[in-house]
């Protein structure tokens, strides 16, 4: 019996992310991964998962799912209208697709990019170690309305639903960046008007790049004939006419377009899931503050497993619940709790 | 010592929380050239401790390092006394240690800009290819896509600007010039650089054996060929490689 995840409906951008193909510059190819890395960690937590798993990445509008087998899955990134058959879905939670069921994400509510997490593996063809869809590179191709995933085994089926309180980070606001590279080829007076602006998170976007608007053109003082350097995700780099783009996961690894400063990684998240038309403001923070507020990813979900709790489920939402044993011998009472050790006196 | 300690050249610059960047200079040179290639050897061959990654640009390197295994000012400090152990811009080209063989047919539809190209540079379209196919020409750094070359230098009178208009778009296996530098498309792409030829070779496929063809420091041989030995080498071409072949240098 093949367990599968079948894709009713897709919408436009949606495609499989993990966390991409990192150090590759050399051969020309980006990190690629996740545009919100966090998302894949918060499912992470959520799910009870060892680690990192294979999710869809949905930019700004959904699909329609269905699966063959009990599947669980968490909803993390950017809230989308969800529902499973006629019962709406909460955000930021795990919960379990049975077969028959149809599981439906809409349009996006808040942020840009929402993610779909099966606790069973999505199992596709790894490219160079990694199921991650790269458009810009032109390795793998979004996910198409008709298509299915094999999945593999849940190996914590029983977990109960677990929930997470995301970081706030899903309607603009101030993003911190460090001074790189190239800084010093825009003058004070530029650098300063960067700083104090306030800027609109354009409609042109996509996994390579966001474009800001609102500002007048940034123009560099170029050497004639710059030669291409390197460039790294969170980059705020300005077009020919002047135009800030931060760059994003798949973004290419060196050019020639002068980049004024870095997004710190810990902020990209963010920068990511900023909202169209939504405000974005720079602040300039030294390195080591840097250093300090960008942990490892070991580090990161390590925290955020702290940070899930059970849900508990509201008695008015179960629609039998006279057919509950609700006393059992099993029960010792602490099961549901967040921190075991709490309960011990 | 000399007046070239004053020089801004080279610089070493933190690159966000995990990177640093070695500038040798802003603009490509035969000088900027030697030393970034030579000096990204010799910090490979170091193998420092927790560094991931480097790679170079036409005058710059990467470094890159894992925040879990060494810091920032550490990875400074071990670079600094590479980066001083020497002037690297007095360095020789690193030796060759493989020579890639590729056909290209250059001018008429495979190279819509070459004539335009040659006045620009004040040659005949035949002179200018000859100087391209009888040019030392490397990897000199693979990027912005997968795989895609940047190959140089060609002398300072090939130092002609990207259009202001650009090309709406270019097929993979364009060849194409710019700044001293030719670049080998692997995607078709939209461009500021004018394009002279075309090969069947493509430096970057998905799904080939070995994905990425090139290697920093490769040696390219471009061989001019007709427009219809080109279509006869594309036509039998299943693993992209349009006649190219490559030989290794047993190391000296």
């Amino acid at each position: 019996m093949t367990h599968q995840l079948i894709i009713d409906r897709a919408g436009p951008a949606v495609t499989l992310q993990d966390l991409g193909r990192p150090h590759r510059l050399a051969q020309g190819l980006s990190n690629g991964g996740a545009a919100d890395r966090l998302a894949l960690f918060e499912a992470t937590a959520i799910l009870g998962a060892t680690g990192p798993l294979p999710a869809i990445e949905m930019a700004g509008f959904g699909g329609v799912f269905r699966t063959t087998v009990p599947m669980r899955f968490a909803l993390t990134g950017a809230t989308m209208a969800a529902s499973i058959d006629d019962t709406a879905l909460t955000w930021n939670r795990s919960y379990t697709l049975e077969p028959g069921q149809t599981l439906t994400l809409g349009a996006v509510i808040r942020g840009s990019y929402g993610y779909l997490t099966p606790a069973s593996p999505i199992l596709s063809d790894p490219w160079q170690h990694s199921q991650s869809t790269h458009l810009l590179a032109g390795i793998g191709q979004p996910i198409a309305t008709g298509q299915a995933f094999e999945l593999g085994p849940d190996p914590d089926a029983k977990r109960p639903d677990h929930k997470i309180t995301p970081s706030d980070r899903f309607g603009g606001g101030f993003i911190r960046i460090v001074t790189g590279p190239q800084t010093e080829l825009f003058d004070s007076q530029t650098l300063t008007r960067f700083l104090n602006t306030r800027f609109e998170r354009s409609p042109q976007a996509n996994r390579q790049g966001v474009r800001l608007d609102g500002a007048d053109p940034f123009v560099a003082n170029i050497p004639a004939g710059l030669a291409s350097e390197f460039i790294q995700t969170g980059d705020i780099q300005m077009t020919g006419q002047g135009v800030p783009y931060v760059l994003l996961a798949e973004c290419q690894t060196i050019g020639g377009y002068p980049r004024i400063a870095t997004v710190i990684p810990a902020d990209i998240p963010k920068m990511a899931q900023a909202p169209i038309g939504s405000y974005v403001e720079f602040d300039v923070i030294p390195l080591d503050q840097a250093d300090q507020a960008c942990p490892a990813d070991a580090q990161i979900l390590q925290s955020l497993r702290c940070q899930v709790s059970p849900c508990l489920r509201n008695p008015h939402d179960i629609p039998n619940l006279l057919g509950y044993q609700l006393i059992s011998g099993m029960i010792a009472g602490t099961e549901f709790d967040e921190d075991p050790d709490d309960t011990v006196n | 010592m000399t007046a070239q300690n004053a020089a801004p050249f080279p610089c070493l610059l933190p690159f966000g929380v995990d990177s640093i960047v070695v500038r040798f200079a802003w603009t490509a040179s035969d000088t900027a050239t030697r030393a970034v290639q030579n000096f990204q050897r010799a910090i490979t061959a170091a193998a420092l401790p927790g560094v991931v990654e480097t790679a170079t640009a036409l005058a710059s390197v990467i470094i890159s390092f894992d925040r879990g295994v060494t810091t920032r000012a550490v990875v400074c400090d071990q670079v600094q006394q590479i980066l001083d152990s020497t002037d690297w811009t007095r360095t020789q080209p690193p030796p060759a240690q493989r020579i890639w063989h590729i056909p290209v047919a250059f001018g008429g539809d495979y190279g819509p800009q070459l004539d335009q190209v040659a006045q620009m540079i004040s040659r005949t379209p035949d002179q200018a290819i000859a100087e391209i196919t009888d040019t030392d020409l490397r990897v000199l750094s693979i990027g912005f896509a997968p795989g895609q070359p940047y190959i140089g230098l060609l002398d300072p009178h090939w130092n002609i600007p990207r259009q202001t208009e650009l090309t709406p778009q270019v097929p993979a296996g364009a060849l194409v010039v710019a700044v001293r530098q030719l670049v080998l498309f692997t995607n078709p792409s939209v461009t500021g650089w004018r394009q002279v030829g075309y090969c069947g070779f493509r430096p970057f496929l998905a799904d080939r054996a070995d994905p990425f063809a090139l290697k920093l420091g490769d040696v390219l041989k471009f061989h001019a060929v007709s427009h219809s030995d080109m279509t006869t080498i594309t036509a039998s071409d299943d693993a992209g490689l349009g006649g190219a072949r490559c030989e290794s240098v047993s190391a000296a």
